[in-house]
């Protein structure tokens, strides 16, 4: 009990002076982006740059604007926003089981593992073209995109991790009468759990990539779609538009994702600076 | 006769194919409720006496007895330990020390009581809500003790329990589980390669050969205050000991 007492002062200590440093952190940050804002809008200007090859910041936000009313920009951004997220859950689901599967019978991931390191290197965005050919203009080939490249780093991260899961605390639970299921569930699932949400975050960047890459090469929706409208017409600042806003979708993501695992991993140690 | 080995030999097929004879033709009788300690070189193969005893494989010929019946894997009989605590990281203290029981089909509400009370009597009272990465080594140990007692086992295996902690948390905790194992009255089989906390801490010690292992000799402790390792400490009595076990394992002719 005494020790109990003892080390919350210390937890306290900690709480006080993270803080402060991560308070100071964020305002050099915000520092940092007011400066990029004011040198987007001065310097395309003052360097006698054209609009079309660099707009600045006042030209995207006119811009913006036009493609709100004209371009259908809300309904456009939450089109990618729900196919980058579906992809994402669905690749990485797929990914996470065939994973536990894999990591659970050595036969089937020696039998398979060529073939995952094949696909793993195959650059997944050239796919894009053939299951167009295959699925015509729709939302289908963008998902597949994103399914595709979202299922590897989960895959890959969760074999791994199965792969090295603590054999004593493994036979320990064996020890314990547990069956096969209630070992995976009890200790294997959650020795994975760091592994997995890294993969998640992995993933989540990727995601953006797939749809986007499906949008660019057969769609009539979509981020991608305004940005390859917007380079045909040499709309420089309607690309960099969707860029941001393609930014925005992902970084949400990986936010979220980092939230849910800062939740999910708290008995994890911090590291101390 | 609560764990008898009967001529037991235990082969490995090592990675490149050749055999590994661990430990041959071993065996011994510990009887209830007595702490027996095994000492000898590291790779003599104490560690395989302790898994076959829990039933993690089984013997290449030969037989081992909890309570008078064979082990053919995993069992309820036996609880083991190791150096590693094997808390899980996710799981604060009081669960941790739940988990042996989940297999049984125990009813959350005793289970928690019975944890509990382990808790308890390894003086961890106050830190059932604490995770692992909270608490110092010596008690994680502890918390490795509770959740091994828990099951309520005939046997516990200790497989060098102490040999990560520093020699102070190590000397209070030797005294700890002493006496809380004498209290629970527990058949206990201690494996170590620290000849003194074989000493501190038995009432006879089982001195192993290099590999393969044999059972060279029986050392009998007839020392008082088993439950009580720092007071055997001041005896005289425990170098004599140290001194036997260090000449039965030839030590001198390997120090060149
Ligand atoms: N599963 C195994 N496969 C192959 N060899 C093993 C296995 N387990 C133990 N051994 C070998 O058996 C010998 C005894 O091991 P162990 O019982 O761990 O020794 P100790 O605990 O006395 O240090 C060692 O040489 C070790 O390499
Ligand atoms: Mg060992």
């Amino acid at each position: 009990m005494s020790s109990a007492t003892a080390t919350a002062p210390a937890v306290n200590a900690a709480a006080t002076t993270r803080p402060r440093e991560s308070r100071a952190a964020l305002y050099a940050s915000l520092g940092l982006l007011a400066l990029l804002l004011v040198a987007w809008q001065i310097l395309p200007t003052a360097l006698a740059v054209p609009k079309y090859i660099i707009p600045t910041l006042s030209d995207c936000l006119v811009e913006f604007g036009r493609m709100w009313t004209s371009e259908s920009l809300l309904a456009n951004t939450a089109s990618t926003a729900l196919y980058t997220i579906l992809g994402f859950a669905i690749g990485s689901a797929l990914g996470a089981a065939l994973g536990y599967l894999l990591g659970m019978s050595e036969f089937w991931e020696k039998v398979l593992s060529p073939y995952i390191l094949a696909l793993q290197i195959a650059p997944k965005v050239a796919f894009a073209p053939l299951f167009i050919m295959w699925f015509g203009y729709n939302a289908m080939p963008k998902l597949l995109v994103t399914v595709l490249i979202v299922f590897f780093p989960v895959l890959v991260n969760v074999l791994q991790a199965m792969r090295t899961v603590d054999r004593d605390l493994v036979n320990l639970a064996r020890a314990y009468n547990l069956s096969r299921f209630q070992i995976f569930l009890k200790v294997e699932m959650p020795s994975t759990l760091p592994n997995l949400m890294a993969g998640l975050r992995i993933a989540s960047t990727l995601a953006v990539i797939g749809v986007t890459v499906g949008e660019l090469v057969g769609g009539n929706t979509g981020l991608g779609f305004l940005i390859s409208y917007g380079g045909g017409q040499a709309n420089a600042a309607m690309v960099f538009n969707a860029i941001i806003l393609l930014t925005v979708i992902g970084f949400l993501l990986y936010s979220a994702l980092v939230r849910a695992e800062t939740r999910l991993l708290h008995y994890l140690p911090k590291a101390q600076f | 006769m609560a764990l008898e080995f009967r001529g037991v030999t235990k082969q490995f097929t090592t990675n490149s194919g050749a055999v590994l004879t661990a430990i041959r033709d071993v065996t011994f009788k510990v009887n209830e409720g007595e702490f027996v300690s095994v000492v000898g070189p590291s790779g003599c193969g104490k560690s395989t006496l302790l898994s076959m005893t829990a039933g993690l494989y089984q013997p290449t010929t030969g037989e081992v007895l909890v309570s008078d019946q064979p082990v053919t894997g995993p069992n309820d009989h036996v609880g083991f330990m190791l150096q590693k605590d094997l808390l899980l990281p996710w799981r604060n203290i009081v669960k941790n020390i739940e988990f042996g029981l989940e297999a049984r089909g125990a009813a959350p509400g005793p289970r928690r009581e019975r944890a509990m009370a382990e808790l308890k009597r390894c003086h961890l009272a106050g830190f059932e809500n604490h995770y692992p990465y909270q608490l110092s080594g010596g008690m994680r140990q502890r918390a490795a003790l509770a959740r091994t007692l828990a099951i309520d086992p005939e046997i516990i295996l200790l497989d060098e329990p102490f040999s990560a902690l520093d020699a102070q948390t190590k000397l209070l905790l030797q005294d700890s589980f002493a006496a809380t194992i004498a209290e629970s009255g527990k058949t206990t089989l201690l494996i170590t390669h620290d000849l003194s906390e074989a000493v501190l801490m038995s009432d006879r010690i089982l001195v192993l050969s290099e590999r393969p292992g044999t059972v060279l000799t029986e050392i009998k402790v007839e020392l008082p205050h088993r439950a009580h390792p720092l007071k055997r400490r001041v005896m005289p009595e425990v170098g004599e000991y140290a001194g036997q076990i260090f000449r039965h394992l030839k030590l001198e002719e390997k120090a060149i």
